[in-house]
C-alpha cells in the first residue's frame, strides 16, 4: 500500500471523478461527499508521501512495473522539490472542495453540478500528475488534462465576459502547450528518451550542451511555460479568465495553476537541463529583468483596478515575477525562496480568493467600493481577508514575510539590487492596495462628518451571515497562512534537503 | 555582566494583555462595562507585576532569556530582558495601569462609541510594546514593531470620521511604508553581512563587516525605517495621529509607540552596529545633525501651534530627537542620557496629555488660547500641567532635569559643543511654548470676559471626573518623586554602557 502511494495520489481524484459522474447522475446530493472523500484521500496520500520523502528521500515509482530502459515506462518521482508542491495542491483542493458546498451556480443551474465536480476532480488529477511525473511527455499530457478542464471550468460561468475570457485562455494556453510539446519533441529527437532524468543523462554523457537543438528546445519549453504561468509580458489571458469565471473555479485555478507552472519551470531547469547550463550570464540577467518588469507591471496594474478579483489577478502576475526572479537569481536562497513562495503564495492567494468570493456572494461586492462597511457586516470574513492581505504585504509572522525574507536575501547575495528594490516596491504597493480596502471596509465610502452616538456599542443590526462551511474553508486558509509562516524553518530545511546534490551556482550561503 | 537566567516570565509579561482581550471582548459584548474595565486593570497589574518580578535579577546584572520558536537555525523569535528593555518595560507597563484608569474616565466622560474595541486594541498594543522592549534580536523586534503599527491603527482612527481617516492614512503610510521600505532591507542586509546573526550584543553583530559608506546608508535606513522615532522629515504621522482619543495620544503617542521607535534606534546603534564600531566608522555625526535639526525645528513649530494636543505632539517630536541625538553621540553619558530620557519624558509627557484630555472632558476646549483663567477652575489639572512642563523642559524638581543633565554632559564628552548649544536653545524654546500656557491659566490677561462676548460659561466648569484627575496627579507625582529617588532608572539606563570606555 505504502509503495503504491504515488499512483494512489493521482488515481484517487480520477476515480472520484468517475464516481461523481456515475453517482451524480442518480442523485446530485451524492456529489459533494464523494468529492470530499476523494480529495481527503488524496491529501492523506500526499501527506504519506511527504513523510516518506522526509524520512527516506526520493520515492520512485514505475507504473505497472515498466522500468525506464524500455522507453515506454511511466515513471512517477516524488522528491524534495515536488513533495511540498504536491501537498499544497492536495490541501488547496480539499479546502476549495469544502468551500464548494452548495455553490450558487449549482442552486441556480442544478444541471451543471455533475459536470462541474467531474472537471474539478480531473483538474486536481492533472495537477497532482504534473507535479510528480518524471517523464517530459507525460508532463505535457497531464498539463493538457489540467488546462482543458481549466478551460471548461472557466467557461461554465453564466457571464458573457467569462466565455470570451475562456476563449482567450484556450488560445493562449494552447499556444503555450504547443511550445512545450515542440521543445519536448526536439529533446526526444536529440536524446531518444522522454524520461527527464534520462534526457539529462544523455545530454551530459554526449556533451550536447553546445547543440543548437538543445538550445532551441530549452527556449521553446521556457516560453511555453512562461505563457502557462502568465509571466510578463505573456500574462494577458490571466486577469479576465480568473476574474470572470465562477467563484469556486477562480479559487482553485488562481492559487494552483500558476504555481504548478512555476514548479514545472524549476523542474525543467534543474531536472532536464541542469543549473550549469541554465544559469548562463545573459539568460539570467534577461529573465531577472523580465521578472522585475513583471512585478512592477503586476503591481501597478493592480493599483489601477476597481474590481477586487481583477486586482488580485494582477497581484498574481506580480507574484509570478517574484518566483521566476527568485528561481533565476542563480543562487541557493533565490531558489529556496522561489520554492517556498510556491507554497506560501498558493495559500495566501487561496485565502484572498475565498474571501473575495464570499464577499461577492453575500454582499454582491465586485468592486472595491462595494466593500463599504464590510467590517461591520461580515467581521469574520473581512478579518480573514485582511489576514491574507497582510501576508501579501509581507507583515510578519505571515508566510508572505518569510517569502520576501528568503527572496530578498537571495537577491542581495546575487547582487541583483533591481530585484530587491522591486520586491520592496511591490510590498508597498500591496500595502496601499489592501489598506485602501481596509479603509473602505472599515470607514465606509463616505465617512460620517461627526462621531459619537452614530453607532452604539455592539452594533450588529446589519450583520450578514456567511455560510458556516465557507467560513470554515476561509479560516482554514487564513490559519494556514500563519502556520506556513511560523513553521517556515521546517519547510525551508525540507526544501534545502531537496536541493542538496543539485548544483546551483553560488550554492549554500552565497558569497559571504 | 552576570549570567543569563532562563525564564518564561518575559513571555507571560508580554502575553498578559493579549490574553486579557478575551475577557474584555466577552464582558464588552454583554454590556458589562465595569467588568471590562476591571479586566483591563487586572491585566495591567499582572503585567506590571511580571515585569517587576524580573527587576531584581536585571538590577543584579543578569539577563532573563527565553526562546519561543527557532525560525531558521540562528534566527529565533526570542526574548531577552536587559537593563534597557527592563527600563522601557517598566515604564510602558506601569503607565498602562494609570492610563487604563484614565481611559475609563475619559471614554465615559466624553461618551465615546465602541469602547470595547478600544480597550481590546489598547491591550494588544501593550503586548506589542513589551514584545519590542524584551526582544532579543532584530527580527523579533521587527515582528512586534509591525504588530504595534497595525494594532494602533483602529485606535488612531477611532472616531471613524473624515479627520480620523486622513490621520489614519498618514499614520500607516509613514509607519508601514518606512518599515517595509527601509528597515526590512536594512535588516536582511545586516543578516547577510553578519553571517546570519541578528542578536543584539554590545560588540555589535555588524562590527568589521561593513565599510563606512555602507554603514552610513544602513544606519539611515534603520533610523528612518523605524519612523516611529519621529525624526524629520518622517515625523508628520505623529501630529496626524492626534485625532485619536486622548488616552491613546497619552500612552501610545507619548510613551509606547514613539518610544518603541527610539528604543529600536538605540538597539540598532548599541546592539547591531555596536557603539565602538560605529565610532570607528565615524558616520554617526550625520545622525546627530539630523536629530539636532529636528530638535530645533520641531520646537519652533510647536511654538506656533494653538491646538494643545498638536503642540504637545511637536514637542514629542523634539524630545524623541533628544534621545536619538543622545545615542548618536556614542559616549557613555550620551547613551545613558538617552535611555534615561525614555523614562523621564514618558512621565512628563503623559501627564501633559492627561491634562489636555481632562481639560477637553471638562470644558470641551482644545486650543491653547481658550485656556485663560482655567487654573482657578481646575487647579489640580493645571498644577500637574506645570509639573509635566517642568519635566519636559528639564527643570527641577523633576526627573527631566536629570536626563537632560546626562545628555548635555554627553555632548561635552563627545566634544561637540555645537550640539550642546542645540540642547540649550531647545530648552529655552521648550520653556517658551509651555510656560505661557500655565501662566495664562493662572494669571489671565484682564481682557478676558470684557472683550468678545464669551458664549462659554466658565461658572459651570469644574475639575474633570476623578478617574481623569487622579491618574494625572499620579504621573505628575511620579515625575517629581523620581527626581528625588532616581536610583532605579539611572542604574537601568547606565547598565547599557557598562562595557564602554
Amino acid at each position: 500500500m505504502v509503495e503504491q502511494l504515488p499512483a494512489i495520489v493521482v488515481l484517487t481524484p480520477m476515480v472520484a471523478a468517475l464516481l461523481v459522474t456515475l453517482l451524480g447522475l442518480r442523485r446530485r446530493a451524492w456529489c459533494f461527499p464523494v468529492v470530499i472523500v476523494g480529495l481527503g484521500a488524496t491529501l492523506a496520500a500526499a501527506t504519506g508521501l511527504l513523510v516518506r520523502v522526509y524520512r527516506d528521500g526520493p520515492v520512485d515509482y514505475f507504473m505497472g512495473g515498466w522500468e525506464v530502459p524500455l522507453g515506454i515506462g511511466i515513471q512517477l518521482r516524488v522528491d524534495g522539490l515536488n513533495a511540498l508542491v504536491l501537498m499544497t495542491v492536495a490541501v488547496v483542493a480539499l479546502i476549495v472542495g469544502v468551500y464548494s458546498f452548495r455553490r450558487e451556480e449549482d442552486v441556480k443551474v442544478p444541471a451543471k453540478t455533475v459536470p462541474f465536480y467531474t472537471l474539478f476532480l480531473l483538474l486536481v488529477t492533472g495537477l497532482c500528475g504534473i507535479t510528480i511525473t518524471a517523464d517530459a511527455f507525460n508532463l505535457f499530457v497531464l498539463l493538457e488534462v489540467t488546462s482543458l478542464t481549466g478551460y471548461g471550468l472557466v467557461a461554465m460561468g453564466s457571464s458573457k465576459r467569462g466565455k470570451v475570457a475562456a476563449f482567450n485562455y484556450v488560445i493562449m494556453g494552447t499556444i503555450g502547450a504547443s511550445f512545450i510539446l515542440l521543445g519536448t519533441g526536439y529533446l526526444y529527437i536529440q536524446t531518444g528518451t522522454l524520461n527527464m532524468e534520462g534526457i539529462r543523462e544523455v545530454i551530459e554523457a554526449q556533451d550536447l550542451f553546445g547543440s543548437t537543438t538543445i538550445v532551441v528546445a530549452f527556449i521553446l519549453m521556457m516560453v511555453g511555460v512562461f505563457i502557462k504561468m502568465a509571466f510578463f509580458p505573456l500574462y494577458g489571458w490571466l486577469p479576465n479568465a480568473y476574474s470572470y469565471c465562477p467563484s469556486t473555479t477562480s479559487c482553485i485555478l488562481a492559487p494552483l495553476m500558476t504555481k504548478v507552472s512555476i514548479y514545472i519551470m524549476i523542474r525543467f531547469m534543474l531536472g532536464i537541463f541542469g543549473a550549469e547550463y541554465v544559469f548562463q550570464a545573459h539568460a539570467t540577467a534577461i529573465v531577472v529583468w523580465l521578472a522585475v518588469l513583471a512585478v512592477l507591471a503586476g503591481s501597478l496594474l493592480a493599483l489601477a483596478q476597481v474590481e477586487i478579483k481583477k486586482m488580485l489577478c494582477y497581484l498574481i502576475v506580480a507574484e509570478v515575477g517574484y518566483m521566476v526572479g527568485g528561481a533565476w537569481l542563480a543562487n541557493h536562497w533565490g531558489m529556496v525562496g522561489a520554492l517556498y513562495h510556491i507554497v506560501s503564495d498558493a495559500i495566501m492567494t487561496l485565502c484572498l480568493f475565498l474571501g473575495a468570493s464570499i464577499l461577492w456572494s453575500r454582499l454582491k461586492a465586485r468592486r472595491i467600493d462595494d466593500l463599504s462597511g464590510a467590517f461591520r457586516k461580515m467581521p469574520w470574513t473581512m478579518s480573514a481577508f485582511v489576514l491574507g492581505g497582510l501576508a501579501m504585504i509581507g507583515v510578519p509572522p505571515t508566510s508572505g514575510f518569510f517569502s520576501k525574507w528568503y527572496l530578498i536575501r537571495g537577491g542581495m547575495e546575487a547582487g541583483r539590487w533591481e530585484y530587491v528594490v522591486v520586491l520592496l516596491v511591490s510590498s508597498l504597493v500591496n500595502a496601499i492596495l489592501f489598506f485602501r480596502i481596509i479603509e473602505i471596509a472599515y470607514f465606509g465610502k463616505e465617512p460620517a462628518e461627526s462621531h459619537g452616538g452614530a453607532h452604539g456599542e455592539g452594533d450588529v443590526e446589519e450583520r450578514v451571515a456567511a455560510p458556516r462551511v465557507r467560513l470554515v474553508a476561509l479560516w482554514a486558509a487564513a490559519i494556514l497562512v500563519v502556520l506556513v509562516g511560523v513553521f517556515n524553518g521546517e519547510l525551508v530545511s525540507f526544501i534545502e534537503k531537496g536541493l542538496e546534490g543539485i548544483p546551483i551556482i553560488g550554492n549554500v550561503g552565497g558569497g559571504n | 555582566m552576570g549570567g543569563a537566567v532562563q525564564s518564561w516570565n518575559p513571555l507571560w509579561a508580554c502575553l498578559a494583555s493579549l490574553v486579557a482581550v478575551v475577557p474584555i471582548v466577552w464582558f464588552g459584548k454583554r454590556g458589562m462595562a465595569n467588568a471590562r474595565e476591571g479586566a483591563t486593570l487586572a491585566a495591567g497589574v499582572v503585567k506590571f507585576g511580571l515585569v517587576l518580578s524580573m527587576l531584581p535579577l536585571v538590577l543584579g546584572g543578569e539577563v532573563v532569556e527565553c526562546t519561543l520558536v527557532e525560525i531558521t537555525p540562528g534566527l529565533a523569535l526570542a526574548f531577552r530582558v536587559d537593563g534597557l528593555g527592563m527600563l522601557f518595560g517598566l515604564v510602558a507597563s506601569g503607565l498602562w495601569i494609570v492610563t487604563s484608569v484614565y481611559a475609563a474616565g475619559y471614554m465615559r466622560g466624553s461618551k465615546e462609541h465602541a469602547q470595547t474595541r478600544f480597550a481590546a486594541f489598547f491591550a494588544i498594543s501593550l503586548s506589542a510594546t513589551l514584545g519590542v522592549a524584551f526582544s532579543a534580536n532584530l527580527l523579533t523586534m521587527y515582528v512586534f514593531y509591525e504588530m504595534l503599527s497595525l494594532a494602533t491603527f483602529p485606535l488612531v482612527t477611532h472616531h471613524q470620521d473624515k479627520e480620523a481617516r486622513t490621520g489614519g492614512r498618514t499614520y500607516l503610510t509613514y509607519l508601514l511604508g518606512s518599515s517595509i521600505g527601509f528597515a526590512l532591507p536594512a535588516m536582511i542586509f545586516t543578516y547577510v553581512r553578519s553571517g546570519g546573526n541578528l542578536d543584539f550584543s554590545m560588540a555589535g553583530v555588524l562590527a568589521g563587516t561593513v565599510t563606512g559608506g555602507e554603514g552610513l546608508v544602513l544606519l539611515l535606513l534603520f533610523v528612518f525605517g523605524f519612523a516611529k522615532c519621529g525624526l524629520m522629515p518622517l515625523h508628520s504621522w505623529l501630529p496626524g495621529a492626534m485625532v485619536a482619543p486622548t488616552p491613546v495620544s497619552a500612552l501610545l503617542h507619548a510613551v509606547a509607540v514613539v518610544k518603541v521607535g527610539v528604543f529600536c534606534v538605540i538597539r540598532v546603534v548599541t546592539g547591531i552596529f555596536g557603539v565602538d564600531f560605529l565610532r570607528e566608522l565615524d558616520v554617526a555625526v550625520v545622525l546627530s545633525w539630523i536629530a539636532a535639526f529636528t530638535v530645533v525645528t520641531s520646537s519652533l513649530i510647536a511654538l506656533t501651534q494653538d491646538n494643545l494636543k498638536r503642540r504637545l505632539a511637536f514637542s514629542t517630536v523634539g524630545q524623541l530627537a533628544y534621545i536619538v541625538l543622545g545615542v548618536s553621540l556614542l559616549t557613555p553619558l550620551g547613551v545613558t542620557g538617552s535611555a534615561l530620557h525614555i523614562a523621564a519624558h514618558a512621565f512628563g509627557k503623559i501627564t501633559l496629555f492627561f491634562c489636555a484630555g481632562a481639560i477637553f472632558v471638562a470644558t470641551g476646549k482644545k486650543y491653547v488660547s481658550q485656556l485663560e483663567g482655567l487654573g482657578k477652575k481646575m487647579p489640580f489639572t493645571m498644577t500637574a500641567f506645570l509639573l509635566g512642563s517642568l519635566s519636559v523642559i528639564g527643570l527641577p524638581p523633576t526627573l527631566g532635569l536629570l536626563s537632560k543633565f546626562y545628555l548635555v554632559m554627553g555632548t561635552l564628552q563627545a566634544e561637540q559643543p555645537w550640539l550642546l548649544v542645540v540642547f540649550l536653545v531647545s530648552t529655552i524654546l521648550n520653556a517658551a511654548y509651555f510656560l505661557p500656557v500655565v501662566y495664562r491659566a493662572f494669571f489671565p490677561s484682564p481682557k478676558v470676559g470684557g472683550g468678545r462676548p464669551e458664549k462659554f460659561s466658565w461658572a459651570a466648569v469644574e475639575e474633570a471626573p476623578l478617574a481623569c484627575v487622579i491618574p494625572l496627579c499620579v504621573t505628575a507625582g511620579l515625575a517629581v518623586m523620581f527626581f528625588v529617588v532616581p536610583g532605579v532608572w539611572v542604574e537601568l539606563a547606565s547598565s547599557l554602557v557598562g562595557g564602554l570606555k
